[in-house]
C-alpha cells in the first residue's frame, strides 16, 4: 500500500506575516519552514507503516510551490518518508484553494495512493479545506480533524475525530483522503543520521504538464476566486501588557484591573 | 437572475444556528441581486414541518433530501444536484466544520471559487463580494468570483439570525449519491466525551489551553474560578479537550460554544481564530501566556506576559483576599 502526505511550506512561525498590497497574495520571502500541522500527518502515515496496522510499502511527499519548497520536502523526508514529489511550475503561482487542490489531485492521480494524509491547516493561509478539494477530484471518501484511525482489515478506516456536535466516529474505506487534527500524535524528531541522508533520498520535480494539468485552471489569473482589494479592519484599542518580573507586583496589578471594573 | 443557495445544517430536530444565520444573510443579500434564498437539508427522514420553519428566516424554497447526516460529501452531491437543476449564481455556509468541507468538496465539483473564513458579504453591481479577515485579523481582503457559482463560507458567528416571519415552500429533492460519498459511514455522532459542565451562562470563565502542561493543569483554573465565586466556570480550547483533559462541554470555539461572559480570563492559550470566534464576545479579556508573541495579545484587554505557573497560584490567593477585604 502507498501513503502519500501532502505537505507545504509556510513562513517561519518567527517571521512576520504580510500581504504585497499590489497582488494580496501572501509575500512568501524569507525565512520558511515545514508547515508544522504537516508533521502530524508524516507522523501518522510512520505509525500506520511501523505498527503494521497497514501493509505500507512506501510513504510519500508531496507537495506544490516555488524551488525554495524543496526543503520542506528534505524535512518530510527526515522524518520517514520514503521519497517526495515536487510540484513546480511558474503557471501555478498565485493559485486559490479550489486551483491548488486541483492541481495537487492531479499529482496524486498519478500515484494512486491508498491513503492520502494531510495536516489539519496551513499555518500561513488558515485554510483547512484543501482536504476535501483533493478528495472530490480524486473522488475518494474524506474526513478532516481526524484525531485517531484504527485499521480495520487492512483496507477500513475507523477514525474519530470533533465535529459541531460533540465527536464523530466514522467508518471510511480505502482510499480515502484524511486530514489529522494535531492531537493525533506527537510528532518525532528527526535524528541527526536522517537529516543527512534527506538530499540522498529520491526527489522527483514534476511540472504541470508533466501532471496533465490544464493549465486554464490554475494560477492567480485563472483561479475562480479573485482578490479584488483590501481594507483595515477597524481599529481595536491596544490592551495593556504587564511583563511579569515580580509576581506579587504584577497580580497586585491585576487585581487593580478587575477591581476598578468591578469584576471581583 | 440567480438565487442564492444556502446549507442548513440540522441536528437532532433542531437546526444549527449558524446555519440560520446564513439563511438570513443569504435573503438579505438575495433581495439586493434581485433573487431568492433557498436552503437545502439533507437527513434522514426530516419533516417537511422543520425544513418549512426556514422561511421563517428568509428563505423561499427548502430542497428537502434525504441522505446520510453529519457527512460532507453526501451534501456535496446533493448542492450539486440542486445547482444542476436550478438557477443558482452562490452557495453560502454558516461557519461551523461540515459546512467548511461541504464548500470545498462542492467548488471543486462545480470548478467553482470559494471564498472562506468570511465575515461580511456585499452586494455590488449584482454581484456578491465576500470580505475575509487575514493575516491574524490585522488585514480584510475582499473577494469576488469569476465562476458560475460562487462559494461563500463564513466564519462562526458572522452572519445574525433574523426572524421574518414568512414561509417556505418545501420541496424534495432526489438525489443520485456518488459511489464514493458512500465509502464513509457515520458510526457514532455527537458523543460528548467528559462531564456536562455549563459555560454559557458564566459570568466569568476561567480558560485554560495547553500551556497547563496537564491535566492537573486544570487546578490552577479550578482554584482560580472557585475564588471568585458566584457564576464563574472553567472552559477549554480543543486542542486540551482533544487530548482528553477537559470536558467537551467546556470547549469554547469553531466546534465548541459560544460565550460572552463579564470576564474571560486566558492561561496558557495561545488565541487562535478558532478559539477566538467563540470567545470574542466576552466584555472583557484577560490573558496570561509566557510567549509575548502569543496572538491572544492582539486581543485581550489586559495581557500579562509570563508563566501561569507562577501566576495563577499567587492571583488566586490575591482575588481570595481582595474578596474577604
Ligand atoms: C476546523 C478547526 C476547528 C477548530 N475548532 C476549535 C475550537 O472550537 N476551539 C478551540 O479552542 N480550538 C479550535 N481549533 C484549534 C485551534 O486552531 C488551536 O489549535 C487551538 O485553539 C490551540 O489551543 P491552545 O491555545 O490550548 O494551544 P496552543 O496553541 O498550543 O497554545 C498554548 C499556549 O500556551 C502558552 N504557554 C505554554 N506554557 C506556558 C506557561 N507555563 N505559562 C504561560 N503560557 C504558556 C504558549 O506560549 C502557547 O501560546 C480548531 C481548529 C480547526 C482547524
Amino acid at each position: 500500500m502507498k501513503i502519500c502526505v501532502l505537505v507545504k511550506e509556510v513562513p517561519d512561525a518567527a517571521v512576520q506575516k504580510k500581504i504585497d498590497p499590489s497582488t494580496g497574495r501572501m509575500d512568501r520571502s524569507g525565512e520558511k519552514n515545514l508547515n508544522p500541522y504537516d508533521t502530524h500527518a508524516i507522523e501518522a502515515a510512520m505509525q500506520l507503516k511501523e505498527s503494521g496496522a497497514m501493509a505500507v510499502d512506501e510513504v510519500v511527499a508531496v507537495t506544490m510551490g516555488p524551488d525554495s519548497a524543496e526543503r520542506a520536502l528534505h524535512k518530510a523526508v527526515s522524518l520517514g518518508a520514503d521519497r517526495s514529489i515536487h510540484l513546480a511550475d511558474d503557471s501555478l503561482a498565485g493559485s486559490d484553494v479550489a486551483a491548488t487542490g486541483y492541481a495537487l489531485s492531479k499529482v496524486l492521480e498519478k500515484e494512486a495512493p491508498d491513503l492520502v494524509l494531510l495536516g489539519q491547516q496551513s499555518d500561513d493561509g488558515e485554510c483547512y479545506t484543501i482536504g476535501a478539494v483533493v478528495a472530490d477530484h480524486l473522488e475518494f471518501p474524506s474526513l478532516t480533524q481526524v484525531i485517531k484511525i484504527d485499521v480495520e482489515g487492512g483496507t477500513k478506516l475507523r477514525a474519530e475525530r470533533q465535529a459541531e456536535y460533540g465527536y464523530d466516529t466514522v467508518e471510511i474505506n480505502l482510499p480515502a483522503v484524511i486530514s489529522v487534527g494535531d492531537a493525533i500524535n506527537e510528532p518525532r524528531y528527526p535524528s541527526l543520521k536522517a537529516i543527512m541522508g534527506a538530499k540522498k533520498k529520491p526527489l522527483d520535480k514534476v511540472s504541470a504538464a508533466d501532471s496533465g494539468i490544464d493549465a486554464a485552471k490554475v494560477g492567480g489569473d485563472n483561479s475562480a476566486a479573485q482578490w479584488t482589494g483590501s481594507s483595515e479592519p477597524p481599529k481595536k484599542e491596544a490592551g495593556r501588557i504587564i511583563e511579569d518580573e515580580d509576581t506579587a507586583e504584577t497580580v497586585d496589578q491585576i487585581v487593580a484591573w478587575l477591581d476598578e471594573r468591578k469584576l471581583i | 437572475m440567480a438565487n442564492i443557495l444556502v446549507y442548513a445544517l440540522q441536528y437532532e430536530g433542531a437546526f444549527n444556528k449558524n446555519s440560520l444565520g446564513a439563511v438570513s444573510e443569504a435573503a438579505k443579500l438575495a433581495a439586493e441581486i434581485g433573487g431568492e434564498a433557498h436552503a437545502i437539508v439533507v437527513g434522514q427522514g426530516v419533516s417537511d414541518d422543520l425544513a418549512g420553519t426556514l422561511g421563517n428566516y428568509g428563505a423561499t424554497k427548502v430542497l428537502n433530501v434525504e441522505g446520510p447526516e453529519g457527512l460532507a460529501q453526501p451534501v456535496v452531491d446533493a448542492m450539486a444536484a440542486a445547482v444542476a437543476a436550478g438557477d443558482y449564481g452562490y452557495a453560502i455556509f454558516g461557519g461551523g466544520l461540515l459546512g467548511f468541507e461541504v464548500g470545498a468538496g462542492l467548488a471543486a465539483r462545480l470548478d467553482a471559487g470559494v471564498a472562506m473564513e468570511i465575515t461580511a458579504v456585499r452586494a455590488d453591481g449584482g454581484k456578491l463580494v465576500a470580505e475575509r479577515p487575514i493575516l491574524g485579523d490585522s488585514a480584510i481582503s475582499q473577494i469576488s468570483f469569476r465562476s458560475d457559482v460562487g462559494i461563500i463560507i463564513s466564519r462562526l458567528n458572522a452572519f445574525e439570525i433574523k426572524e421574518t416571519g414568512g414561509t417556505a415552500a418545501v420541496e424534495s429533492l432526489s438525489v443520485e449519491f456518488s459511489p464514493f460519498s458512500g465509502q464513509a459511514t457515520m458510526i457514532t455522532r455527537g458523543e460528548q466525551r467528559g462531564a456536562d459542565v455549563d459555560i454559557e451562562g458564566a459570568d466569568v470563565l476561567i480558560a485554560g489551553g495547553r500551556g497547563l502542561g496537564a491535566e492537573e493543569g486544570f487546578e490552577l483554573c479550578e482554584a482560580l474560578a472557585t475564588a471568585f465565586g458566584g457564576n464563574s466556570a472553567v472552559a477549554a480550547t480543543r486542542a486540551v479537550v482533544d487530548a482528553g483533559w477537559f470536558p467537551y462541554a467546556g470547549q469554547i470555539g469553531q466546534t465548541g460554544k459560544t460565550v460572552a461572559p463579564k470576564l474571560y480570563l486566558a492561561a496558557g492559550i495561545s488565541g487562535a481564530i478558532q478559539h477566538k470566534v467563540g470567545m470574542q464576545g466576552a466584555e472583557n479579556i484577560v490573558a496570561i501566556n509566557k510567549d509575548a508573541n502569543a496572538p491572544i495579545f492582539e486581543f485581550s484587554d489586559l495581557g500579562i506576559v509570563g508563566d501561569l505557573n507562577k501566576i495563577m497560584p499567587k492571583l488566586t490567593e490575591a482575588v481570595k483576599a481582595k474578596k474577604g477585604a
